[in-house]
């Protein structure tokens, strides 16, 4: 390993990467299916109000949920159609998140998009063509776009960086967006740099990924634009590599404080999925309602990098893949290290929703955990420096509340400890109960 | 964890799924794999001490692992927790108990040992990984206290010629000879020489394990060899290993001979259950300290109070007392060297 990798200093763990399965099988556009279940909630914020109603037809791409206050991102329809049902669906983590579904038209077209100039175009226009087509954080944590991209006045950016890490396990869709769409990745970089007024800008890619980084640089090379200086960081595989915190102190050796975002320390941080968003959303005036997905695991028929838009079921999924194997044991929504594990097909796939992997027994741990032995193996993992093993040991005797000086609130749950537990742990569950009990 | 069943999708059923909290992939490790890991590593020195002290050394030792096994079940039984004599740590307890014995002591008495420290040190303090103090070394703290006599003197002198089944012969006396320590300490160097040769020898020998005393303790070669598999295997780290043989050494030679800077910290760590104590004992997870700092103070600690009870103390060798006086300091030493946080937020700290 070349010793210019850049990486944290702290922690970190090695799980088995599983890309394997899908990093060399080209983005496959799945065809449609006939209904698609929209939740209004995908994003950081309160629910969008729907537009619509019963009955109604929409077109592709129209605006079906606003944001009608506070923190939020808009939703638009995902195929033209009629309006079905206005009611709720199962999220990974809610049972009932506000939803449209909508039965597609099954003569309608697929709207075509062409690219516009954008170089005419201001900083605030830009910015509000990327809030108008309902941009949210892609990578997971769906924080709404155009608020991040507008840091308060005072605060003093200097530097973007796009998280190309992709340092959960199974997943490769980043990895086949950089691959095969690498100029709209340059160019949603500059759009970027052009909102927030600067000129530098990274793309942190994990050296597991060099097919990607070859490519990137030489699409960077290509479409060379003044003012714009973007360079592609290759960054050592260990996970977290794409934690904010942990790729912002890779690329920039900055540290964000607890309690701190990036723009305290001059940067601003997006996915490379959000990216492409911003590409369509300013070049091609296409919302976000399609993206690429990672669906692997042993326990499906046939892995894949899916184009898909959102609100396709799970289950449609499935179906088109070929079902599942008969040693299927865990679904899990998202990477295996921080994804959520969901007990039914019926649920959409949401503008967050990274990948979908369907995991055997061999794949997953489900020992029963046993006591601490103060291995001490957790907390050389924990990339906060936080001591996982003293928390647990205070939630099982009954003190979560008072785990706040352990530093509960600077975890941002990315189970490194839990994986590396030899006495299986449950870790993470334990610092989420000491966070809900803790007083901060 | 909670089952799930899905309906089925077309002619495709879906089996029962497991929903549980992240991570869903963990590492291969296990607390039973480390533990049994462990337990190999330990046994070449047995075999060692099969030939040089005789074939009862392996019979102590089994009676030693099958006491503290079934003294493992008997207590969770008796205290109504789950039984768990599979994942090697009873086993573990029962050898090293074994190892820190004299190779002619009567069989019934690692039996005692064993039954008092598992019961009271390990599972009335909360069974594994709540006792403070190592079980194995508080065995032979019982067992020294109890019976000085046979804890004190019952060495043999190594064999060479595989008469290893002589001492289990009726009226034959294991009571033969004294250790090294022993020697040094009230006899002085001459007598050590007199006894064991040159002190290029006693290096040679004492290195290779050829001297009298406990069960597992002599053959530093294969001590070392063991330990350097679990380095290898990332189980233990050189901090507590290095720390205390360094210290030992170190401390010996500028006190352990005639004024100062004159004593042989070489014989000091291949004499007694530096070795042993350094690698399997000192570095024991539930018992010393998880920030490497803190294991470097705390081999240094058992360092340190292994030359003054081998210089000013009433007994020849003090790595027992030193780890259990040690341990009583870990939660200190784990409370003083804290991991350093990431960036935490002002007044964040503990």
């Amino acid at each position: 390993m070349s010793t210019s990798l850049l990486t944290f200093a702290k922690g970190g763990v090695h799980p088995p990467e599983s890309k394997e399965i899908t990093e060399r099988l080209a983005i496959e556009k799945m065809p449609l299916p006939e209904e698609f279940e929209i939740p209004l909630l995908q994003h950081f914020g309160a629910p969008c109000q729907p537009l619509v109603k019963k009955k109604d037809r929409v077109e592709e791409g129209d605006l079906i949920g606003q944001v009608t206050g506070g923190l939020g991102a808009n939703v638009h329809a995902s195929v033209t159609g009629t309006i079905t049902d206005i009611g709720t669906s199962i999220g990974p983590v809610s049972l009932n998140v506000p939803s449209v579904t909508i039965s597609r038209d099954l003569e309608a077209p697929d709207k075509t998009y062409t690219p516009s100039d954008w170089k005419s175009l201001s900083p605030q226009e830009l910015l509000s063509k990327i809030k108008d087509a309902g941009i949210v954080g892609i990578g997971g944590a769906g924080f709404p776009a155009h608020v991040k991209l507008a840091p308060p006045p005072g605060t003093k950016v200097d530097k973007l960086i796009l998280n190309g890490a992709e340092c959960e396990p199974y997943l490769t869709t980043d990895h086949r967006v950089m691959l095969e769409k690498p100029e709209e990745v340059i160019v949603g970089a500059q759009i970027l740099l052009r909102v927030l007024g600067i000129s530098e800008g990274h793309i942190g890619v994990e050296a597991n990924k060099s097919d990607a980084i070859d490519v990137l640089r030489k699409a960077a090379e290509a479409q060379k634009l003044h003012g714009a200086k973007i360079s592609i960081d290759a960054l050592q595989v260990k996970y977290p590599q794409g934690s904010e915190k942990q790729l912002i102190e890779s690329v920039t050796g900055r540290k964000v404080p607890g309690g701190g975002l990036p723009f305290d320390v001059g940067v601003i941080v997006q996915n490379i999925g959000t990216t492409k968003a911003v590409y369509d959303a300013v070049v091609l005036n296409k919302p976000l309602y399609e993206k690429v997905i990672t669906i692997s695991g042993r326990g499906i028929s046939r892995p894949a990098n899916l184009q898909v838009r959102v609100g396709t079921r799970i289950r449609d999924i499935v179906q088109y893949l070929g079902g599942t194997k008969p040693d299927l044991a865990k679904i899990v929504m998202g990477g295996p290290m921080m994804g959520f594990a969901v007990s039914t097909l019926d649920i959409p796939v949401t503008k967050t929703v990274s990948g979908v992997l369907f995991l055997t027994k061999e794949e997953i741990d489900d020992q029963p955990h046993g006591p601490c032995i103060r291995c001490g193996w957790c907390v050389e993992a924990c990339p906060m420096g936080l001591s996982p093993n003293e928390i647990g040991l205070y939630v099982e005797a009954g003190r979560a509340a008072d785990t706040a000086p352990f530093g509960v609130f600077d975890c941002f749950e990315c189970g490194s400890c839990a994986f590396v537990c030899p006495a299986k742990r449950p870790l993470v569950q334990f610092i989420r109960l000491a966070k809900q009990k803790a007083k901060r | 964890m909670e089952q799930v069943k899905d309906t089925q999708i077309s002619e495709h059923p879906l089996p029962a799924c497991t929903v549980s909290i992240s991570p869903h992939v963990k590492s291969r490790e296990s607390t039973a794999k480390i533990m049994w890991t462990v337990n190999a590593c330990l046994l070449p020195p047995l075999l060692l001490s099969v030939f040089i002290f005789g074939f009862q050394t392996l019979i102590i030792t089994l009676v030693s692992v099958f006491s503290c096994v079934i003294a493992e079940a008997v207590s969770q039984k008796l205290l109504h927790r789950s039984i768990t004599i599979k994942d090697g740590s009873a086993v573990l307890t029962g050898l090293l108990l074994a190892y820190i014995i004299p190779p002619g002591v009567p069989y019934w008495m690692p039996i005692l040992g064993a039954v008092f420290t598992i019961y009271i040190t390990k599972h009335l303090f909360g069974g594994l990984g709540f006792n403070i103090f190592n079980p194995a070394l508080i065995g032979r703290a019982f067992l020294v206290a109890t019976f000085p006599v046979a804890m004190t003197s019952a060495w043999i002198m190594p064999m060479n010629d595989f008469s290893i089944f002589k001492y289990m012969q009726p009226g034959v006396d294991a009571v033969s000879t004294a250790t090294p320590l022993y020697v040094l300490k009230h006899y002085g160097l001459a007598a050590l020489i007199d006894k064991y040769g040159a002190v290029s020898t006693m290096y040679k020998d004492f290195f290779l394990g050829v001297r009298p005393g406990c069960i597992g303790e002599v053959s530093n070669l294969l001590l070392l060899l063991g330990g350097l598999v679990l380095i290898f295997k990332k189980y233990i780290s050189w901090h507590i290993p290095v720390s205390v043989i360094a210290t030992i050494g170190v401390l010996t030679w500028i006190f352990g001979g005639e004024g100062y800077f004159n004593g042989d910290p070489i014989l000091a760590v291949l004499t007694g259950g530096v070795f042993l104590g350094a690698i399997f004992m000192a570095t024991d997870y539930v018992t010393s300290p998880t920030q490497k700092y803190a294991q470097l103070a705390f081999g240094f600690g058992v360092g340190a109070i292994t030359v003054l009870i081998r210089l000013k103390g009433g007994y020849p060798e003090g790595v027992c007392y030193a780890i259990l006086l040690m341990n009583t300091l870990t939660p200190a030493l784990d409370s003083w060297f804290q991991p350093k946080r990431f960036a935490p937020a002002k007044g964040a700290t503990k």
